[in-house]
């Protein structure tokens, strides 16, 4: 009997993971989906068919027989799509190197901080979530441009005769993510390496390998998993970032965020808009779940 | 304990506002972003005791993405005359009570006849204010290069081997090929309302040509620019431009902005309040739409944000500085050469879209 309400009590437990996911991705994707499928309409709301309760099942069966992948078909034939998800992939991605390259310094020196000052440095990481995200980055805006705080110290020093010219680069782009998301990267990081056991290295030094060796070889594979989380949580969201490249970037950058925005607002053809993000999402989750099932068989054949 | 007492508190303070709240008259506004003096708001509230809730947008995009939502909540919207025409067919609004509203009196038939186009017989809106889209430029730099302190030709802008002598100093062009594309058409000598792919071509065309000597494409940043003397010229709002100069002459620092209509025309646009059919307090809308027709209201508030409106009794409370500036308030001869533009239909939209794409990242 105990046995049995042990088991509905861990259905129940799972269960809200389950709910989590069916409210705020599955259903938000059908939506989306849906849409997709749809085709721009005057109207309110701006596409067609609608599903409306009231028209019951065969309401339901005539709109479902709408349904068309001309949006889809839309996207292929205009090389700008593509160049969007190439150039948005190639951003997010050199954004990630870099954060990593920042972020694991970060995060190891914090786990081999003592255990009183971690707690601090820890506090330090998560400090700059307090004030909005929106305002930090506008403040780079203050930092980056001609006449702004870098600019006028690295004159005052002498470093530079005339204004560096950042504020609507690339580079700004790239300084604003990394900014951005290097929380996201060092918390993994610090939680993979601060589990970690020092006397490996110890031993590893004990039979002769040298200070680098010993990272290479023993603290970097052990960290993997953290690499692997925290470059995933940067370079998703980096993907399809829009705020950054607008507030940062300068117009000639093409990201898809902003194709997905000039669907959305300028062209108001929501069924593109969302054929857009579909992709976006196919593109991303497929092939993180690849290699996700790659590494659980690879961990699986190790035993 | 103190921490549980305190919450306990402020849950009674919000359920006792909101039992507070539910007897008072409320609208819901939502209007551009810096486009009013806000002590009109406050006058609104004394005189007819309907508390209001401001919000603000800064492009019609993103306004017309909520409307055609549904369900936004507001009372009264601002969109731009050529959007609202199709919002309009759509079935966004409702037609306004006109007996609600006996400040409409106070209207300039000029701007009315205008509006018309977009909504026929005024049945859905009332103009706010009006405005051109034509050229800021930094006075002091203008005499530098071009040896004279006036630009009067879109010349300066859409001939490459002029706009170049600007680029080094800085252009700025607004993000809006509903501004952008027309006033290059006009330029060309061709119709700025057209449909014509050929002719749309020959837009991009032009506008591809010197995209490489402008900094920046965007819809608000050359305001500041401009005041600050980062930029020479700008394709900007002719509100906007004015704004800039307050600016630069309240830091001074020695930098002067000017705003040219150009000779050639340039697109004259209108602001329209109008009320959303599910609008939750159609009554305090009126009451609010009546209240901006006031000559007073309708002055203070062109005096504040240095557009022209649409009030004709309004007129004779302006300042100086705006009803006697012939960019705000052109005159017969200017007002004659000033084009309007109506929307693009979905197929031209997706055309003007990806075309300006192109002229803005090149690809």
């Amino acid at each position: 009997m105990q046995r049995a309400l042990q088991a509905i009590a861990n259905r129940i437990v799972i269960a809200v993971p389950f709910l989590w996911l069916l409210v705020f991705f599955l259903a938000p994707f059908l939506i989306v989906l849906k849409i997709s499928l749809s085709l721009p309409a005057i109207a309110m709301p701006p596409y067609q068919p609608v599903f409306d309760i009231a028209d019951g099942v065969a309401g339901l069966w005539a709109g479902v027989r709408e349904f068309t992948v001309d949006n889809y078909v839309w996207l292929t034939q205009d090389a700008l799509y593509f160049n969007a998800y190439i150039s948005s992939v190639v951003i997010a991605g050199i954004s990630t190197l870099i954060t990593l390259a920042i972020g694991y310094p970060v995060a190891y020196g914090m786990a081999r901080a003592s255990s009183a000052l971690r707690p601090i440095l820890l506090m330090l990481v998560i400090l700059p979530f307090w004030t909005s995200f929106l305002i930090r980055v506008y403040a780079w805006i203050g930092i980056l441009k001609p006449e702004g705080l870098l600019n006028t110290f690295l004159m005052w020093i002498g470093l530079i005769d005339e204004p560096l010219i950042i504020l609507n680069t690339h580079t700004a782009i790239f300084i604003g993510i990394v900014y951005s998301y290097l929380p996201f990267m060092v918390l993994p990081l610090y939680s993979s390496l601060e589990k970690m056991d020092y006397s490996l290295i110890e031993a590893a030094k004990d039979l002769g390998c040298s200070e680098t060796g010993a990272f290479w070889k023993v603290t970097f594979p052990l960290s993997l998993p953290g690499v692997v989380a925290g470059c995933l949580l940067v370079f998703i969201p980096a993907v399809g970032e829009f705020v950054i490249p607008d507030l940062l970037g300068g117009s000639r950058t093409l990201m898809i965020g902003k194709t997905l925005w000039n669907e959305f607002f300028a062209n108001r053809d929501w069924p593109v808009s969302s054929a857009v993000a579909i992709v976006l999402l196919l593109l991303l989750v497929v092939p993180i779940m690849l290699f996700q099932r790659a590494q659980a068989r690879a961990q699986e054949a190790e035993r | 304990m103190r921490r549980i007492g305190l919450l306990c508190l402020t849950t009674a303070a919000a359920i006792l506002s909101y039992g507070a709240s539910a007897q008072e008259r409320v609208v819901n506004v939502y209007n551009w972003s810096d486009y009013i003096d806000e002590s009109i708001l406050e006058d609104f509230t004394k005189e007819t005791g309907i508390k209001v809730v401001y919000d603000v947008f800064d492009s019609n995009e993103i306004l017309e993405a909520k409307l055609l939502a549904g369900g936004t909540g507001y009372d009264v919207v601002v969109p731009t005359a050529s959007f609202m025409a199709r919002q309009i067919q759509v079935g966004v609004f409702q037609k306004l009570d006109k007996s609600k509203l006996p400040n409409l009196s106070n209207m300039w038939d000029v701007i009315t006849e205008r509006t018309a186009k977009y909504d026929p017989g005024n049945e859905y809106s009332i103009n706010y204010m009006w405005g051109t889209t034509g050229i800021g430029y930094n006075v002091n730099k203008v005499q530098e290069i071009l040896g004279t302190d006036t630009i009067d030709s879109w010349d300066v802008v859409f001939k490459p081997e002029e706009l170049a002598k600007f680029a080094d100093c800085g252009v700025y062009m607004l993000d809006a090929p509903a501004e952008m594309i027309p006033a290059a058409l006009h330029y060309l000598g061709l119709d700025p309302n057209t449909t014509d792919t050929g002719e749309l071509a020959q837009a991009e065309e032009l506008l591809l040509s010197i995209r490489p000597h402008i900094r920046k494409f965007h819809s608000s940043e050359y305001i500041d620019a401009l005041a600050n003397g980062d930029i020479c010229l700008a394709v900007g709002w002719s509100g906007d431009v004015f704004q800039a100069r307050d600016r630069a002459d309240a830091a001074d620092q020695g930098v002067a902005v000017g705003y040219s209509i150009p000779k050639e025309g340039a697109q004259m646009w209108f602001d329209q309040m109008a009320i959303p059919a599910d609008a939750p307090h159609q009554a305090e809308a009126l009451e609010f739409l009546n209240f901006i027709m006031k000559p007073d209201v309708a002055a203070k508030a062109s005096n504040f944000v240095y557009y022209a409106n649409g009030n004709k009794a309004s007129q004779a409370m302006l300042i100086e500085d705006v009803i006697d500036d012939p960019a705000v308030y052109p005159d017969e001869e200017t007002l004659a050469k000033l084009f309007t533009v109506v929307a693009w239909d979905p197929r031209t939209q997706r055309t003007a879209t990806r075309l300006w794409t192109r002229v803005v990242t090149g690809q």
